[in-house]
C-alpha cells in the first residue's frame, strides 16, 4: 500500500519537476543551444530508460511473488515484436492476447 | 504544404489517430492506480498535475515496490527528460509566443501531439506564430481532454476487474509500446540491449539503483555507436574503396 504523505510528495514533486523539464528550453533557457554531446545522449533517453523499467516487470512481476513465468515472458517478446511491425496500438494488443492465450494454455 | 486555414481544426484532426493509443493508455493507468490502492482523487490528482503517462507509471510501480521517494522521483523524472529535447525542438516554432501560451505549451507538451505539430511545422514552414501556436492546442484539444476522462473511467472501472485478468501486466506493456517506435536505429537497438542486460546484471542492488545505472551505460553505449558510425561513414567517404 502506498502511504499518503509518500503519495503527495512524490506527485507533487513530479508535476513540478516534469513541468521545468518540459518549460526548461521553450521559456526558461530562451533560444540557448544545449551542448552538442548531451543533446546525443539525450536523445537515448527513451531507448536507455523503457527496458531497465520493462525487463524487471516482466522477469520478476509483483503479482507472481517475484517468480518468473513463461507466458509472461512470450507475451513481452510478443509485444516487442508486434510493436516494431504494427506500432504502439499493436504491442498492447498482441502483449494482452498473448498473455491470455498463454495462460489460458498452461 | 500551404499553411491550414483552420489552424486549431487541422491540428485536432491530424492527432485523431492517436487517440487508439491515448485511451487504452489512459484507462490503464486509472485501473493500475486504483489498484494500487489510490482513492480517486489521488488518480486523478496525479494526471492533471502530472500529465505524463509514463512517468506515472514509474513512479507508480517503484512506490508499490517500496522504493523511497527519491528514487520514484529521479526514475520517473528520468523518463520524462526526453521532453526537454521536445522543448528544445519547439523553440524555433514558439520561442517568440507570450509566456502565458508557452508555458501552456509546456504543460501540455506530449509525445504524440509533439510529434505531429513539429511535422506540420517543417511541413508548412510559412504558418505564422499564431497559426502554429492554434496548430499546437488544436493537437493537444484532442489527446488533453480524453487522457483526463479515460483516466476517470479506468479508476471509476478499475475494482470491477477481476485479479486473474493480470491487468499488473499492463504497466510493461505499456512501456513496450512507447519502446518499440524507438528503436529506429542500429544505436537505438543496442542503448535498448545495453539497458536490459545491465539492468538484470544489477537487479541484486536495492531501491531499484539498477535503472540509473543501466539508462546511463545504456546512453553512452547509444551516443558511442553512433559516433563511431558517423566516424565510419565519414571516412569511407573520404576513401572509397
Amino acid at each position: 500500500m502506498i502511504g499518503t504523505f509518500e503519495f503527495w510528495s512524490l506527485t507533487l514533486a513530479l508535476g513540478f519537476g516534469t513541468f521545468l523539464i518540459r518549460f526548461s528550453f521553450l521559456g526558461l533557457l530562451g533560444g540557448r543551444q544545449l551542448p552538442d554531446w548531451l543533446l546525443l545522449h539525450l536523445k537515448y533517453v527513451g531507448v536507455a530508460v523503457f527496458p531497465a523499467l520493462i525487463v524487471p516487470a516482466v522477469l520478476w512481476p509483483a503479482a507472481t511473488g517475484g517468480e518468473t513465468q513463461l507466458p509472461r515472458v512470450i507475451a513481452a517478446l510478443a509485444a516487442v515484436a508486434a510493436g516494431l511491425r504494427f506500432g504502439p496500438v499493436g504491442a498492447i494488443v498482441a502483449g494482452l492476447a498473448v498473455l491470455y492465450g498463454a495462460q489460458a494454455l498452461s | 504544404m500551404p499553411p491550414p486555414r483552420h489552424p486549431f481544426r487541422a491540428g485536432f484532426r491530424d492527432c485523431l489517430p492517436f487517440v487508439l493509443i491515448v485511451i487504452p493508455f489512459s484507462t490503464l493507468f486509472g485501473v493500475v492506480a486504483r489498484d494500487a490502492g489510490l482513492d480517486l482523487l489521488q488518480v486523478m490528482s496525479m494526471s492533471v498535475i502530472v500529465i505524463a503517462g509514463a512517468s506515472q507509471f514509474t513512479a507508480l510501480a517503484l512506490l508499490q515496490d517500496g522504493a523511497p521517494v527519491f528514487v520514484a522521483l529521479l526514475a520517473a523524472l528520468a523518463v520524462n527528460l526526453r521532453m526537454a529535447m521536445y522543448s528544445a525542438a519547439l523553440v524555433p516554432h514558439l520561442g517568440a509566443a507570450p509566456l502565458g501560451a508557452r508555458a501552456l505549451a509546456a504543460y501540455l507538451m506530449v509525445d504524440q501531439s509533439f510529434a505531429v505539430a513539429v511535422r506540420r511545422y517543417e511541413d508548412s514552414p510559412e504558418m505564422t506564430l499564431s497559426q502554429k501556436l492554434r496548430y499546437y492546442f488544436g493537437c493537444m484539444a484532442v489527446v488533453c481532454p480524453i487522457w483526463y476522462g479515460c483516466t476517470l473511467a479506468g479508476a471509476l472501472m478499475g475494482q470491477a476487474i477481476p485479479a486473474s485478468l493480470s491487468l499488473d501486466f499492463a504497466v510493461p506493456v505499456c512501456f513496450i509500446a512507447l519502446l518499440a517506435p524507438l528503436l529506429r536505429s542500429l544505436p537505438h537497438l543496442l542503448a535498448a540491449l545495453v539497458s536490459s542486460v545491465v539492468t538484470i546484471g544489477f537487479a541484486w542492488l536495492p531501491w531499484n539503483l539498477g535503472l540509473p545505472i543501466a539508462a546511463m551505460a545504456a546512453m553512452v553505449a547509444g551516443a558511442q555507436a553512433e559516433l563511431f558510425l558517423r566516424r565510419r561513414a565519414a571516412r569511407r567517404a573520404e576513401c572509397p574503396a
